[in-house]
C-alpha cells in the first residue's frame, strides 16, 4: 500500500478548473518531486492534500485511510506536515518555542496543569524542550533557540519550518519550494538536509521545485503539471526527458 | 543551556511580580505612617481595579492578538452579577470575607460564560470588525443593565425590563438606572493587591505553557498553526474566556467598593473600553508588567495634576505622547534594543569565561 493515494482530484474557482483529475502515488519512504510551470496548481495540490482548500472531487488517502475533505487539523494528526512556500513561522515566538507549538499534540498537558504549575506541566514540559532541542540539533539550530523567529536569516527559517514540521511526527512531509530564494551553495546544503531527515526520520517527502539541479539530484520519481492536469509521471530521468515536458516546462 | 532559558522566563515573571510587590510594600509603609492623603487612600482599590483590567485585556489584545473594545461589558457583567449576589445573601454567611470570595467567584464565571457566549460569534471577525462588534456587544450589555428590574418580595424573585410592582414586604435589588444600591463594601487595598497577584499568576503562567504557545501561534500565524494541529475556535475562546472572567473580578472588586452601583457610560461604557486599551496600548502591547504601570500611572496622573486645574489635561496629554514615542517610535524602538543586546552580550561573554 502507498503511503499518499491520491485518484481523480479536481477543484474548481469560481468557472476556473485549477486542477483536475489529478492523481499521484507515493511509497513510503520515497522522495517524490511535483514540478511544473508557475500556476499550475501545484500549489492548490498541496492545499487539498492538507485541507486549506476542499475538493470538489476525487479521493486522498493517507498510509490506507481516507482523508479526503477534514479539516487541516485533522488531517495533520493523521499524519501529513508541510511547510509554506512564502515561509509562515510564528515569527514573534522564540525558535525553540516555534517547534514546541510543533509538539502540542503529542506532549499534552490541560490548561489548568500549566496555570497552577501540577508536577505534570514540569515533566511535560521538560520532554518538549529535551524533544525539541533534538529537532533544532538536526538543523543546527541550537544556537539560536532563544531568538525571535524572525529575527533568523533566510537559510534558517527555511530550516526551522522544516524542524517545527518534523515536530508534529508526520508520516508524510510536503515541502512547498524549499529552495526558493536560496544561492546554489545553500541548495547544496539543503539537499544534503531533505536527504539526511529522510534517513534519520525515515520519512516520506513529496516536494514542490523549481530548481531542476534539486530536483534531478534528489528525486526519485516526478510527477508533472501544466494547468492542472498531470502531464508525466513516473521516473525522474525518464520524465525529464520526456518531449511534452521539455516543451511545456524546461525549454528546448 | 536549559537553566538559562527556564531563568530567562523566571526573570521576567520576577520583574512583574516584584513591581506589584515594591508597589504595594510602598503604599503599606505610607499607610502605617498616615503620610497618604484621604484622596489617594481612596484610590488604591481602583488603582487594582484598573491594573487588574489592563493585565486581562493585553491577554486578548497582546497575546491572543485580536482588538477587543467591549472589555468594560464584561467589567460590568462581574460586576452586577456578584453585587447582586451580595445583596441577596446579606449577612446570612456571617463572614463578610467568605461572602466577597463566593461574590468574586460569581463574578468571574459569569464573566467568563458571557465571554464565552459573545466569543462563539465574535472570535469568527478579524481585526477592525472583531473590535466593532465587541464595541457593540459592551454598549448592549450596558443599556440591558439600566433597562433591567430585579425585584424580590414574599412571592420570590421577579425580572423585568419595565418597573415592577411588588408585594408590600418586597424590595427592588436592581432598580433600572438607578442601579443597584446597598453593596457591601468589602473591597480592601489588600484583597484587591492579592486579586491583582491572582491575575499576574494565571495570565503569566498561562503565556508560559503549552496552551499560551498555542495562543500566541494562533496569532503570529493562523494557517501555520492549524497546519501543525492547533485548535484554532478551541484556542482563541479559552483565551477570551480567561480575559472575560478577569475583567469580571475587576468588576466585583469596582463594585465592592462603591455603596450604589450604576451602569454609566463613565464606569462601564466604551470611554472604559478605551481607557483600559490605552493602558495596555502605552504600556506595552503583550508586555504584561507594562501595562499594569501604564494603568498605576494614567489613574493617578490625573488626580495628582487636580492642583494645575485647567493645565490637568495638557499634562495628561503630553504624558501619553511621551510614553507612546517611548514604546513605538522607531527611534526609541532601536535605542532599546541595542541597550538590550548590550546586556545580553556581557551576559554572553560572562557565559564563555
Amino acid at each position: 500500500m502507498a503511503m499518499l493515494e491520491v485518484k481523480n482530484l479536481g477543484i474548481s474557482f469560481g468557472g476556473l478548473k485549477a486542477v483536475n483529475n489529478f492523481g499521484i502515488s507515493i511509497e513510503k519512504g520515497s522522495l517524490y518531486g511535483l514540478i511544473g510551470p508557475n500556476g499550475a496548481g501545484k500549489t492548490t495540490v498541496f492545499n487539498m492534500l492538507t485541507g486549506v482548500y476542499k475538493p470538489d472531487e476525487g479521493l486522498i488517502f493517507l498510509d490506507g485511510k481516507n482523508i479526503t475533505g477534514k479539516k487541516t487539523v485533522d488531517i495533520n494528526k493523521a499524519g501529513i506536515a508541510r511547510t509554506f512556500q512564502n515561509i509562515r513561522l510564528f515569527k514573534d515566538m522564540s525558535v525553540l518555542d516555534n517547534v514546541k507549538v510543533g509538539l502540542h499534540n503529542h506532549h499534552k498537558y490541560s490548561t489548568i496543569e500549566g496555570i497552577l504549575r501540577l508536577p505534570r506541566y514540569f515533566r511535560v514540559e521538560k520532554e518538549m524542550n529535551e524533544r525539541a532541542m533534538e529537532l533544532l540539533h538536526v538543523f543546527g539550530l541550537e544556537n539560536v533557540r532563544d531568538f525571535k523567529a524572525s529575527n533568523l536569516p533566510y537559510g534558517e527559517q527555511r530550516k526551522l519550518e522544516i524542524a517545527r514540521a518534523l515536530a508534529t511526527e508526520p508520516k508524510l512531509l510536503l515541502l512547498d519550494e524549499p529552495a526558493a530564494g536560496m544561492n546554489p551553495n545553500e541548495t547544496g546544503e539543503l539537499m544534503e538536509m531533505i536527504r539526511f531527515v529522510r534517513k534519520e526520520f525515515d520519512m516520506t517527502i513529496l516536494l514542490i521545485e523549481h530548481d531542476m539541479k534539486l530536483v534531478s539530484g534528489i528525486c526519485e520519481e516526478l510527477t508533472v503539471l501544466n494547468f492542472g492536469q498531470v502531464l508525466a509521471a513516473g521516473k525522474t530521468s525518464e520524465v525529464l526527458n520526456d518531449p511534452k515536458v521539455i516543451t511545456a516546462y524546461l525549454g528546448e | 543551556m536549559k537553566t538559562k532559558k527556564i531563568s530567562k522566563f523566571a526573570q521576567t515573571n520576577l520583574i512583574t511580580y516584584g513591581i506589584a510587590a515594591a508597589a504595594f510594600i510602598v503604599v503599606e509603609i505610607m499607610l502605617l505612617t498616615g503620610s497618604m492623603s484621604s484622596l489617594m487612600e481612596g484610590l488604591l482599590v481602583p488603582l487594582c481595579t484598573y491594573a487588574i483590567l489592563a493585565v486581562s485585556l493585553n491577554l486578548t489584545v497582546g497575546i491572543l492578538g485580536e482588538l477587543s473594545l467591549g472589555h468594560a461589558g464584561f467589567m460590568c457583567v462581574g460586576a452586577f452579577s456578584s453585587a447582586f449576589f451580595s445583596v441577596c445573601v446579606g449577612d446570612a454567611f456571617g463572614s463578610d470575607l467568605f461572602r466577597f470570595v463566593i461574590a468574586i467567584l460569581i463574578g468571574a464565571v459569569t464573566a467568563g460564560i458571557f465571554g464565552l457566549i459573545i466569543g462563539i460569534p465574535v472570535l469568527r471577525l478579524r481585526g477592525d470588525y472583531l473590535a466593532i462588534v465587541t464595541l457593540a456587544f459592551g454598549e448592549i450589555i450596558k443599556n440591558v443593565i439600566n433597562a433591567l428590574y430585579v425585584g424580590r418580595d414574599s412571592k420570590g424573585f421577579h425580572i423585568s425590563l419595565s418597573p415592577l410592582t411588588l408585594e408590600p414586604d418586597g424590595k427592588m435589588i436592581i432598580n433600572g438606572a438607578q442601579g443597584l444600591s446597598g453593596t457591601p463594601n468589602d473591597s480592601t487595598f489588600i484583597i484587591g493587591f492579592i486579586l491583582l497577584l491572582m491575575t499576574l499568576f494565571i495570565v503569566l503562567n498561562l503565556i508560559h505553557s503549552r496552551t499560551g504557545r498555542a495562543v500566541m501561534a494562533i496569532r503570529d500565524n493562523r494557517i501555520a498553526a492549524e497546519s501543525v494541529g492547533v485548535n484554532i475556535t478551541k484556542y482563541k475562546l479559552l483565551a477570551f474566556s480567561v480575559s472575560a472572567a478577569l475583567a469580571g473580578i475587576a468588576g466585583v472588586l469596582y463594585a465592592h467598593n462603591l455603596s450604589t452601583l450604576t451602569a454609566l457610560p463613565r464606569n462601564f461604557g466604551y470611554n472604559m473600553s478605551i481607557t483600559i486599551l490605552v493602558f495596555v496600548v502605552l504600556g506595552g502591547i503583550g508586555n504584561i508588567w507594562g501595562s499594569m504601570i501604564a494603568a498605576v500611572i494614567l489613574t493617578l496622573l490625573p488626580e495628582m495634576l487636580r492642583g494645575l486645574n485647567d493645565y490637568r489635561m495638557l499634562i495628561y496629554a503630553i504624558v501619553l505622547i511621551v510614553l507612546m514615542l517611548f514604546n513605538w517610535s522607531p527611534g526609541a524602538r532601536t535605542f532599546r534594543a541595542r541597550l538590550k543586546e548590550k546586556v545580553g552580550r556581557h551576559k554572553q561573554t560572562e557565559e564563555v569565561k
